[in-house]
């Protein structure tokens, strides 16, 4: 039932992406997104496209999988497309009684449904071939600067492991909770929206109080296990940088310096062919 | 009223690298009030089979019929066959949500589109049969001890009143005399009710004294299904898959061992203490002759 939400999800396999440094791989999303943003131009999008699209291959995930990520944000993106193709103002193409779609509401609507796909799918790499252990161990790292100001940088990270980590946990709750009240006669899909929403009490009352008797319990293990903060905490498997991990940095940069070659790079293709 | 499951397979998460065969070609029979007890260690099926059973989960291949109608036909109404296969999940107390004990044993029947008065006669038989007294009925349900929260479940599913009867791990997690309390408790309900009743578990001891057949999994797939009596017999087997026939069989095995002559065929205390007493006075018997 929950199982169909992938977003955040790991997806286990041994690839080239797989076996990166996290910090890479959050430096190289952080990278590609903001290149998303700064380029406009069909030129620089097949780029950007190629460059998904070798990620992709590498990562060794199903496509299947990152699409089935893409099914959250369909609505959005609908909407986006909508808005967008009706309300730029610019040069007429069609018109149906006050609404007219422009040359530029068309231009603007593509770009965008390219941007957020790829925004997503780009940023589902990164989770489906990182565990979210992995993710924030690169994240606590890579903002260490930011503790000479008194940001409490592992407390963050720690928060945020931990939230990672009650996700599937409290999915398969949900699922089982769901499963129980189900045999029980429960009905959670049909009827208007307030029955609905009716509906879901004989789920959230089992979950929250599941929730709060986890979260009791883990306190509770971590108080016994002497856990009071990051101050000298040292690590199990520590971050280290490796060959193919400088490789990968150098090839963001490439990338980078594609797009903002694009143009030319793609007259010089053409050219050629 | 009947259950057939037809080369029933399940695998979770098809088709990636993720994908775990659960259930591998299974076919059985229940039929009408037995009293079934399904056995595997951890992993080998059990709950996902029994969360066919109530079409909770669909079979990836085969096909389940129960009464002779398949339970994956488009027109077949899925909540009827909750309501006459009523499944009592592993730790069942984390699904009580009500502000008291009657209310919570009400959801069932009233999901089910009861007249209000007949939801609250079905609640009340069904916390009489499930060994709850009157005074707990307006309490939380979250004030009870974690045996009479376990039973108050039980009931929430009784009160729909099924044909076939589900317990997953009835006693995972409680005392011995907890333990007790809810086998003696679900025995004395089959015989009151006579429906039938499928107890899930991987310990042969909670089992061997009430049921009148044993399926045994192993890997997705049913190993043994038989009376208890012969399936213990073959205990040699079941240690290969990570089970036990109950205690007392081995300690029969043993004492004959030893040159007592004593019966082997015993799976219940009771049983084997009548069986020592009448040693004893079979050996007595004996010198006497002499």
């Amino acid at each position: 039932m929950l199982r169909d939400i992938t977003l955040g999800q790991y997806y286990q396999t041994d690839s080239v992406i797989h076996r990166l440094d996290p910090r890479v791989k959050l430096v190289a999303t952080i990278a590609f997104i903001l290149s998303l943003f700064i380029f406009d131009g069909a030129a620089e999008y097949a780029i950007a496209a190629l460059f998904l699209a070798i990620m992709i291959k590498l990562s060794r995930v199903p496509f299947k999988f990152m699409v089935k990520g893409m099914k959250a944000i369909v609505f959005l993106l609908a909407i986006t497309i909508v808005f967008n193709l009706f309300l730029t103002p610019g040069e007429p193409v069609f018109a149906i009684w006050r609404l007219s779609i422009t040359k530029e509401g068309i231009r603007l609507a593509s770009f965008l449904t390219v941007r957020l796909s790829f925004l997503i799918i780009g940023s589902s790499i990164m989770t489906l071939t990182t565990t979210p252990n992995q993710l924030t161990d690169g994240m606590e790292s890579l903002m260490k600067p930011l503790k000479k100001i008194k940001v409490p940088v592992h407390e963050i990270a720690m928060m945020m492991s931990i939230a990672l980590r009650f996700i599937p946990i409290l999915m398969e709750e949900t699922d089982k909770i769901m499963k129980a009240q189900m045999a029980r006669g429960a009905d959670f899909e049909s009827g208007n929206f307030i029955k609905k929403a009716k509906s879901l009490i004989p789920l959230l009352v089992p979950l929250i109080i599941s929730a709060f008797r986890r979260a009791n319990d883990l306190a509770m293990a971590m108080e016994a296990r002497c856990y009071r903060g990051g101050d000298h905490r040292t690590r199990m498997k520590p971050l280290c940088y490796k060959k193919r991990d400088f490789a990968a940095y150098a090839v963001i940069v490439l990338y980078l310096a594609a797009g903002a070659m694009a143009d030319r790079i793609v007259k010089m293709v053409l050219v050629l062919l | 009223m009947s259950i057939i499951l037809d080369k029933v397979s399940h695998i979770y998460e098809a088709g990636t690298t993720m994908s775990v065969t659960a259930l591998d070609n299974v076919s059985l029979v229940i039929p009408d009030g037995q009293f079934i007890g399904l056995i595997g260690h951890t992993g080998s099926g059990k709950s996902t089979l029994v969360q066919h059973l109530n079409g909770l989960l669909k079979a990836t291949s085969g096909s389940i019929y129960f009464n002779g109608e398949d339970i994956d036909a488009e027109d077949f109404d899925k909540k009827r066959l909750r309501s006459k296969v009523g499944l009592v999940f592993q730790y069942p107390e984390y699904q009580l949500f009500e502000a008291d004990v009657f209310s919570d044993v009400c959801f069932g029947p009233k999901n089910l589109g009861l007249t209000p008065k007949e939801v609250e006669l079905r609640a009340y038989e069904a916390l009489k049969l499930a060994g709850i007294e009157d005074e707990y009925f307006y309490q939380s349900p979250f004030d009870l001890s974690g045996g009479q929260k376990r039973r108050v479940a039980i009931a929430g599913v009784l009160a729909m009143k099924p044909d076939v009867l589900i317990l997953d791990e009835p006693t995972a997690g409680l005392d011995p005399m907890g333990r007790d309390e809810i086998l003696e408790q679900i025995s004395k309900l089959k015989k009151e009710t006579g429906i039938t009743v499928m107890l899930v578990s991987h310990s042969m001891d909670d089992v061997a004294k009430y049921v009148d057949r044993i399926i045994v999994m192993n890997r997705g797939g049913v190993m043994l299904d038989d009376e208890p009596a012969k399936i213990f017999k073959q205990y040699e087997r079941l240690e290969e898959v990570g089970l036990a026939a109950p205690q007392v069989t081995y300690i029969m095995k043993a004492l004959h061992d030893r040159g007592y002559d004593v019966r082997l065929d015993i799976n219940t205390i009771d049983e084997a203490k009548k069986e020592i007493m009448s040693y004893f006075s079979r050996l007595a018997a004996a010198k006497r002759r002499r």
